[in-house]
C-alpha cells in the first residue's frame, strides 16, 4: 500500500498530476452540469408564468 | 494592380499626413531596446547573448502598438465599407493596407535595428542575418496583425484582445528571426532559419489576406 | 417555431444519448485507471513516474481532437450558416482549454523528474501552449462584442486560422529536434509502446472521448435552453 503511493519516489509528481486533471475535468462537469440545471429552472419558471 | 497602388498611395499619404505613427513606433523600439543595459546591467557579453531576442521582442511589441489603428478609423468613420463595395477585391485592399503597414512600421524598424544592435554588443558577423530575418519577418507581423486587427474591429477592450489574439501566432516569426540572427552572430547556419521565415512569409501572404477579409465582410453584416 | 426545428431534434438526440454517454465514460475511465495504476507495469527507465503519461497523453490527444471539432463547426456555421455550429463550437471551446491546460500541467510535472526542467521552449510544448492561447483567444474573442453573433463569427474564424497550429503540434517532434519524444502511438508502423502500456492508455483516452460527448452536449443543451429564455423573455 504505502509501496503504491510512494510511485517509485516520484510521488510528489506522479499524484500532483492526477489531482489537477480530476480537479480540472471534475471542475469542468460540475460547471456545465450546474449551468445546465440553473438554465433549465429559469427556463421552467418563465415558462410558468 | 492599379486598385493596390492607388489604395496604398492613399495609406502612406494618410499616414504621412499624421505623420505620428512612425515615429511612434520608432521611438518606442528605441527607447524599449535602450532601457535594456540599464535593467541588465552593462556587462557586454550578457547583452550580446540577448541582443538578438531583445531587438525581435520590441520590434513585435513595436509592431504590436500600430495595428489596432490598421482598419479603426476606416471603420469608424465608414469608408472602409465603403472601400468594400468597390470592384477591387477586399483581399486586395487588406494587401495594400498590410503594406502601407509594413513600410511605416517594419522597414523602419529593420533600418533602425542594425544601429540599436550597437547599442547591445550585437555580434558584428550576425547583421546580415539579422537584416535579412527583419526584412522576412516583420512583413509577416503586418499580415497576421491584419487578421487580429480584422477580428477586433468594433469589439470591447480592443486593444488587448488584438494582443491576446495575435502573440501567439507571432510565436513562430519570432522563434526564427531570434534562431537565424543568433546563428549568424555565432557563425553558425542561419540559412534554415531564414528559409522556415520565407516559407511563413509566403504562407501569411497567402492566409492572411484571405482569413482578414472574410473577418472584414461580417463586421459589415 | 421554425428558428427551434433543429435544435429540437438535438435536444431530442441529445437526451437519448447522454446516460449512455455517461455511463461509457465513467465505466472506460474506471477500467482505464485501474489499470494503469494496479495492472500496467513500471518503465524500466522511467520507473513509476510513467504513470503520469496516462492522464498526460490522452489530455494532449483529446486537447487536439476538441480544437479540430472546433474549426470544422466553425467552418459549418460560417459556411452553411447552420445554427447549431456556432453553439457546437463555443461549447466545445472551454472543454479544449481544459484538456490542453490539463496536458500541460500533467507534462510539466512529467517533465521535471524525466528531464530536469518544469518548461522547455520546443516546439511541441510551444505550439500547445500556443494551442491553449488560441482556445483562450476563441472564447474572448466571442464574448467581446455586444452584437453576439458578430462575435461568433469572429471566432470562428479565428478557430480556422488556428488550424494550421495542428499539423505543427503534431509533426513538431518531427521536424525539429525536441526534447519531448517521438511519437509511440500514433505513427507509421505501428505503436511502439508496450501492449500492457498501450491497453490502459487507449482505455482511458476513449473514456475522455465520451467525458468531452457528455460536457459538449449538456453545454450545448445549456446554450439553447438560455437561446429559448432569451426568446421567451424579449420576443423571438
Amino acid at each position: 500500500m504505502a509501496q503504491f503511493f510512494a510511485m517509485g519516489g516520484y510521488a510528489r509528481f506522479v499524484w500532483p498530476a492526477y489531482g489537477v486533471a480530476a480537479l480540472v475535468l471534475v471542475g469542468l462537469l460540475a460547471h456545465s452540469l450546474i449551468g445546465y440545471r440553473r438554465a433549465q429552472r429559469a427556463l421552467d419558471a418563465e415558462e410558468r408564468r | 494592380m492599379s486598385g493596390f497602388a492607388a489604395l496604398l498611395t492613399r495609406d502612406l499619404r494618410l499616414a504621412f499626413r499624421q505623420g505620428g505613427d512612425v515615429a511612434n513606433v520608432v521611438a518606442f523600439f528605441a527607447l524599449a531596446v535602450i532601457l535594456f543595459p540599464f535593467g541588465v546591467g552593462p556587462d557586454p557579453d550578457l547583452m550580446a547573448r540577448i541582443a538578438a531576442g531583445v531587438l525581435w521582442v520590441t520590434a513585435l511589441l513595436a509592431a504590436l502598438l500600430s495595428l489596432e489603428r490598421l482598419f479603426d478609423a476606416d471603420y469608424q468613420d465608414g469608408s472602409l465599407e465603403a472601400l468594400s463595395l468597390m470592384p477591387v477585391p477586399l483581399e486586395i485592399q487588406v494587401l495594400a493596407k498590410c503594406a502601407a503597414h509594413w513600410l511605416t512600421t517594419g522597414l523602419p524598424l529593420t533600418i533602425i535595428a542594425p544601429l540599436l544592435a550597437l547599442v547591445l554588443h550585437f555580434d558584428a558577423a550576425g547583421y546580415p542575418a539579422l537584416i535579412a530575418a527583419l526584412l522576412l519577418g516583420t512583413p509577416v507581423l503586418s499580415l497576421i496583425g491584419a487578421i487580429g486587427a480584422a477580428l477586433t474591429l468594433g469589439a470591447r477592450r480592443a486593444g488587448v484582445l488584438l494582443s491576446l489574439l495575435v502573440l501567439p501566432l507571432y510565436i513562430p516569426v519570432l522563434i526564427f528571426g531570434v534562431a537565424a540572427s543568433e546563428a549568424a552572430a555565432l557563425g553558425l547556419e542561419s540559412r534554415p532559419h531564414l528559409l522556415l521565415l520565407a516559407a511563413l512569409l509566403a504562407g501569411s501572404l497567402a492566409l492572411a489576406p484571405w482569413a482578414a477579409a472574410a473577418a472584414l465582410r461580417q463586421a459589415f453584416e | 417555431m421554425q428558428r427551434f426545428a433543429n435544435p429540437a431534434r438535438f435536444m431530442r438526440l441529445s437526451a437519448m444519448l447522454l446516460p449512455w454517454s455517461a455511463i461509457a465514460a465513467a465505466v472506460l475511465i474506471a477500467i482505464g485507471f485501474y489499470g494503469a495504476l494496479f495492472i500496467a507495469p513500471p518503465d524500466y527507465q522511467q520507473g513509476e513516474a510513467v504513470k503520469i503519461m496516462y492522464v498526460h497523453v490522452p489530455s494532449a490527444w483529446l486537447a487536439s481532437l476538441v480544437y479540430a471539432v472546433m474549426a470544422v463547426a466553425s467552418a459549418v456555421a460560417l459556411i452553411w450558416r447552420h445554427p447549431l455550429a456556432h453553439i457546437a463550437a463555443e461549447s466545445a471551446a472551454p472543454i479544449g482549454a481544459c484538456f490542453t491546460f490539463v496536458c500541460l500541467a500533467t507534462g510539466s510535472l512529467w517533465g521535471e523528474p524525466m528531464w530536469g526542467t518544469w518548461w522547455v521552449w520546443d516546439a511541441r510544448l510551444t505550439s500547445v501552449l500556443v494551442l491553449f492561447f488560441l482556445y483562450i483567444g476563441f472564447i474572448a474573442l466571442a464574448n467581446a462584442f455586444d452584437d453576439r453573433t458578430r462575435g461568433s463569427r469572429a471566432a470562428a474564424i479565428l478557430a480556422i486560422v488556428g488550424v494550421v497550429n495542428l499539423p505543427i503540434i503534431k509533426f513538431s517532434v518531427d521536424w525539429w529536434n525536441t526534447l519531448h519524444q517521438k511519437a509511440s502511438v500514433f505513427r507509421m508502423g505501428g505503436p511502439t509502446i508496450a501492449t500492457s502500456m498501450l491497453w490502459p492508455l487507449l482505455v482511458i483516452a476513449a473514456g475522455f472521448l465520451f467525458l468531452f460527448a457528455v460536457l459538449l452536449m449538456l453545454r450545448m443543451r445549456t446554450a439553447l435552453l438560455r437561446a429559448k429564455l432569451r426568446a421567451l423573455r424579449f420576443g423571438t
